[in-house]
């Protein structure tokens, strides 16, 4: 097994701090806006902008709320394991709201056809985007593209991207893993 | 860990402790999906699922019905009152009929103990018991931990005493078994005669006491007489019944500290416990019906998980 860093720590602050400013350039003050962490892995990504947001950037009111996909997923029954599910919360309205997914790596986009579906049971929202730390072109299964996205990288079906967060792995950093 | 060591769920006594915690935090995620809007996940479009009830029930076959549905399973019914069977057709033969119609998974109660095992050998589905005879009811113990997880935090190393018609109860047996596994202290309360002689052997304590017992407890099940079970009689009147093993408010209020009162329903109203009981904060009675269906829901998306395509 061989790695390659993508991103290193100073890469990944310069690029959430660009991924903020777009945010705000779209959604102004946050008054009509929510952000949706997919679990797991983009609970981190979430909770690290909105603490951006807040902080940097003085938004006051800003929505996050965490959505798990696991029960509206199109592979139930084919893997070998059990999909575990992790826990949603959602604790605010989502009907005509501008909601914003956030996840780390966009990849084939099966996830996030599971998550447009599992968003509709909470409401209606007004109109979805897509936000993701990287974007994994040529791999894609479904016409899904990232409204914003960190970085795009090409890598093939054997290699995999590993995103690192100090929160839960003890560094910031993005490798490309190769088998 | 994220997959149940079983393929039917035929009795508590089959599961291990690991299973019972991938049932509970899973049966967490399916909580919070039935107080959604819309309560509903797609997860099984493609898994039939046949309710077959030998027994009447009400809870426990709606329960097992809308935790189907809201799962998105396709639901078949079967009532033994306006079948076949009354025409003499053996169980295999019933059930591999509705099976040869494309049944995965298979709920059944059935007043024989032993029903769900025995049909297991036989056939090729998924089983879940929902209630043998006197053997066991898994999903109810399941549910009952699971709501006593919730009010008190967990359940190892908690006092729980069943009180009732131990020697009847599928529930009690169960209870017992989901109990110890969990590792509370576990005590059974009730007359003489409704209590089986080594009952101790499953490691609980007796107590023909109900006010001792209730005093050395954090929760306290009641459960109630099954009077169309008992071909004699096992106490003198109900009034004398409810004299000594009946739980009412001035009872409750005479206690120590503040009990959680269960009840796996259908209520005696005024025998077992009164309404004022039933009725009151400390009941957890229509909390163990809500987390019913979060637990069955949890039950069938794991069993079914283990269904390869």
């Amino acid at each position: 097994m061989s790695q390659k860093v993508l991103l290193n720590a100073t890469a990944i602050n310069i690029i959430l701090h660009r991924l903020a400013c777009q945010l705000i350039e779209n959604h102004d003050d946050f008054s009509n806006t929510v952000l949706i962490g997919i679990q797991p892995r983009g609970s981190f990504l979430a909770k690290r902008l909105a603490e951006l947001l807040k902080t940097e950037y003085k938004i006051k009111d800003l929505k996050l709320g965490l959505l798990d996909i696991t029960f509206y997923r199109d592979d139930f029954r084919r893997g070998d394991k059990t999909l575990t599910a992790n826990s949603t919360e959602i604790d605010f309205e989502i009907e005509n709201k501008k909601v914003v997914f956030i996840d780390d790596v966009l990849y084939t986009g099966r996830s996030i056809r599971s998550a447009l579906t599992a968003i509709q049971s909470f409401g209606r929202p007004d109109d979805i985007e897509l936000l993701t730390l990287i974007d994994r072109r040529f791999s894609r299964h479904l016409p899904i593209q990232p409204d914003y996205r960190g970085r795009q990288v090409d890598a093939i079906n054997e290699e995999k991207v590993k995103v690192n967060w100090i929160e839960n792995e003890g560094e910031d950093c993005v490798y490309l893993v190769r088998n | 860990m994220s997959e149940l060591s079983v393929n039917h769920l035929l009795g508590i006594k089959y599961l291990n402790k690991q299973d019972v915690e991938l049932i509970f935090q899973t049966a967490d995620h399916f909580k919070e999906v039935i107080n959604r809007p819309i309560k509903k996940v797609p997860s099984l479009r493609d898994i039939t699922i046949a309710n077959l009830f030998f027994e009447n029930s009400t809870r426990t076959k709606l329960s097992f019905e809308l935790a189907e549905k809201r799962l998105s399973a396709d639901v078949i019914n079967f009532s033994a009152a306006q079948s076949s069977v009354k025409k003499g057709e053996t169980l295999i033969d019933t059930v591999n009929n509705i099976l040869s119609m494309k049944v995965d998974m298979v709920v059944m109660r059935h007043p024989n103990p032993g029903a769900s095992v025995f049909l297991s050998k036989h056939i090729n589905a998924n089983i879940i018991n929902a209630g043998d005879g006197a053997h066991e009811h898994p999903t109810q113990a399941l549910l009952d931990s699971y709501s006593i997880r919730e009010r008190l935090g967990e359940v190892a190393g908690k006092n729980v005493v069943i009180v009732g018609d131990i020697l009847h109860s599928r529930v009690a047996l169960s209870n017992i078994y989901a109990l110890k596994l969990q590792g509370a202290n576990v005590k059974v309360c009730g007359p003489k005669t409704l209590l089986p002689k080594y009952i101790e052997k499953l490691g609980v304590t007796v107590e023909t006491d109900l006010r001792k017992a209730l005093n050395w407890c954090d929760v306290a099940n009641m459960l109630r007489v099954q009077n169309e079970r008992m071909d004699i009689s096992y106490f003198p009147s109900t009034r004398e019944y409810t004299q000594q093993f009946g739980v009412n408010k001035a009872l409750l209020d005479s206690l120590d500290k503040e009990i959680t009162i269960m009840h796996p329903g259908p209520i005696n109203r005024g025998v077992e416990i009164t309404s004022d009981v039933a009725d009151s904060k400390q009941a957890i009675i229509l909390d163990q019906v809500q987390n019913g269906v979060a637990v069955r829901m949890a039950v069938i998306y794991l069993l079914a998980s283990k269904l390869k395509q």
